[in-house]
């Protein structure tokens, strides 16, 4: 038998039965949707995730307390040491040639409060580079200045939403806050930003470093933010850090150095897994079109006994029986991948249109993945009815039993 | 001078038992039967006596327990399935008395079944189909699907379903058994037209009259064959 003689009569057997045919195609469009819509969501978080990171600059280092092997895990937030990093290994940092920029941090919560009203608040303590770094603005007032490095100077930096909590639509800028009980004068408010890298900017106060080593009465810093003169120096910089740090820590190298790369690529790993986990739980839906597919077949060659036997009289091998049946469900299950396809890509667009801010994308590999295993479980799932209408008597079949 | 017979089908020592609930039932009996090529011959024996079966082996949709069964000098018994479907495709046409048609195919589709089987390109199949169809008197019934043919036209079809690939042997189980006596008649005419042309046709029929037509008769009972008729027999 020709193929394309095969292709077509199996073609029409299909469109004979139109709503055998109509069903089955919408449970496997159904699985292949799923997969798609399920992956965008996953991919999706993981370009939100790469947005973000981008936003901070590719030339951007960070350095925290403690050695943590790399092997894989997750990825470290909070070093493990019993040596502290301090100011002055950070302002050691500054000498090295391929620095730009370098941001201590200190860390803490502090009790905000303006004319009774008080909130508790993630104070960072840092160098002005913090805002070039972090690419933060000020919508009103300005930024501190290296030279607020003084701890004479009590001013500070707030979000646009404890701005609005404490201070409601008047100014600011100019006034006095408390920070547990110490007294600090408001320079500037930040602009409405969003969350970068997990912190929430609008709910937070920046405070030259030495007040808040004052402040949290503690010389260890949370991280050191670095800014590179230019990408592509990360491996020579990690070398100078690694060698600056054991001179300065009695030779021992305990800090963890991450890189905006081996951060992304981190959170590319995880994001990808969780991605790969929900596309392979959606898939469970095409195996559960593979057995409807198994089911109405087995029916479909009980009702057409006649017909296959007829064609065994006729001089059809069982082989060519087999691949009758086999063909009709590929047709069938490529029919539903194309329908799958038009509405997984449509639903994806909408969605992408109506929420911009996240975006959407059907991985290539969910698109290559939902087409390979729709049509594998629908080979497979239709392989043992096949089989069972090649096997059939041609006596009995002609005779419908 | 007369032309010398040529043995077609050599049927020795056939026999064939079916299990039936617990019971075995032996449906042919030491079977014994040689037909020659261009031979007509009618199967005739009350229901149960083994005829379709006879009719089934012959046409290789089923196999002996036991025995040999050759055609044209070579072994059927001995060689696989797919082998025998091929030599059923090449040599064999069936007829049914139920036509057994596909409904959701033309009567062209339908009738150009066994050359698409045979992997036979569409435009020689059409040509084939037309030119038997011609022959049959329903070209103009190509387009038409089952449900929109009468009985004969039905029988016809499927005659000519059976006729495209210009076998040897046309074995027709009651073709008229679903017929009216006009339309039976017409049908039966047709197949011995085809018959004249040098087909072995064997015809199973129930129809003693119809069965009477044949150049030789042959009445089974109980899975034996009790009777073989020739026509110089009868002629005399």
């Amino acid at each position: 038998m020709l193929l394309q003689d095969n292709w077509r009569y199996s073609w029409q057997a299909l469109i004979r039965h139109k709503l055998r045919t109509g069903l089955l195609l919408i449970a496997v469009a159904i699985g292949v949707t799923s997969v798609l819509l399920l992956t965008s969501l996953g991919e999706g978080a993981r370009l939100f995730i790469e947005k973000e990171f981008s936003a901070m600059g590719h030339e951007v280092m960070i350095v925290l307390p403690g050695k943590k092997e790399t092997t894989g895990g997750a990825v470290p937030i909070y070093g493990n040491s019993p040596r502290d990093l301090t100011i002055d290994d950070a302002i050691a940092m500054e000498k090295i040639s391929t620095v730009k920029a370098v941001a201590p941090i200190i860390a803490g919560t502090s009790l905000l409060s303006y004319q009774g009203k008080s909130r508790e608040v993630i104070t960072l303590g840092s160098s002005a580079d913090i805002f070039s770094i972090r690419k933060l603005t000020v919508s009103h007032g300005r930024q501190f200045t290296n030279k607020s490095k003084d701890p004479g100077q009590a001013v500070c930096v707030i979000g646009s939403t404890i701005k609005q909590q404490l201070f409601g639509n008047i100014n600011a800028v100019g006034k006095w806050l408390r920070f547990s009980g110490q007294r600090f004068r408001v320079i500037g408010v930040l602009q409405e930003r969003g969350e970068s890298m997990g912190l929430d900017m609008r709910q937070m106060a920046i405070i030259p470093i030495q007040s808040a080593e004052t402040l949290f009465d503690s010389p260890a810093l949370f991280r050191v933010l670095l800014e590179l003169k230019q990408s592509g120096s990360e491996k020579y910089t990690e070398e100078k850090l690694i060698e600056l740090i054991k001179k300065r820590h009695d030779g021992e190298d305990d800090i963890t150095i991450l890189t905006q790369n081996s951060l992304m690529s981190s959170f590319n790993n995880i994001l990808n897994l969780v991605t790969a986990s929900i596309g392979a739980i959606a898939a469970i839906s095409l195996v559960v079109a593979g057995f409807l597919i198994m089911n109405v077949s087995y029916v479909s060659v009980a009702r057409r006994k006649q017909e296959i036997g007829l064609l065994k009289a006729l001089g059809a091998t069982s082989n060519e029986v087999r691949l009758l049946f086999l063909i009709e469900s590929l047709l069938l299950v490529s029919f539903g991948v194309i329908v799958g396809l038009i509405l997984g890509y449509g639903l994806t667009n909408i969605a992408a249109f109506m929420w911009p801010t996240f975006p959407l994308a059907i991985p290539w590999w969910a698109t290559l993945a939902s087409i390979s295993i729709a049509l594998f479980i629908g080979l497979l799932f239709s392989w043992l009815p096949a089989s069972h209408a090649a096997k059939h008597d041609p006596v009995l079949a002609l005779r419908g039993n | 001078m007369k032309k010398a017979k040529v043995a077609l089908i050599e049927l020795q020592n056939i026999n064939k038992s079916y299990v039936i609930g617990e019971q075995p039932l032996q449906v042919l009996k030491q079977v014994n039967l040689t037909i020659n090529k261009g031979d007509y011959l009618s199967i005739m024996g009350p229901s149960g006596s083994g005829k379709s079966t006879l009719l089934n082996m012959i046409g290789m949709l089923d196999r002996p327990d036991n025995g040999e069964y050759k055609l044209a000098n070579k072994s059927t018994v001995t060689i696989n399935e797919e082998a025998r479907a091929l030599l059923r495709r090449d040599h064999v046409g069936f007829i049914f008395q139920n036509f057994h048609l596909i409904p959701r195919l033309t009567a062209q589709e339908n009738a150009e079944l066994p050359l698409m089987l045979a992997g036979i390109s569409a435009k020689i199949r059409r040509a084939r189909v037309n030119n038997v169809f011609a022959r049959l008197g329903i070209l103009d019934r190509a387009a038409h699907l089952p449900k929109q043919l009468s009985g004969g036209q039905l029988q016809r079809v499927a005659i000519a379903r059976a006729m495209v690939m210009e076998p040897d042997i046309l074995l027709a189980d009651e073709p008229t058994g679903n017929l009216d006596q006009r339309s039976g008649l017409e049908v039966i005419e047709l197949l011995e037209e085809l018959n004249q042309q040098g087909i072995t046709l064997i015809m199973v029929t129930h129809d003693q009259q119809l069965g009477n037509r044949a150049n030789r008769q042959l009445t089974m009972v109980d899975g034996k064959i009790t009777q073989d008729i020739s026509a110089n027999v009868i002629a005399r």
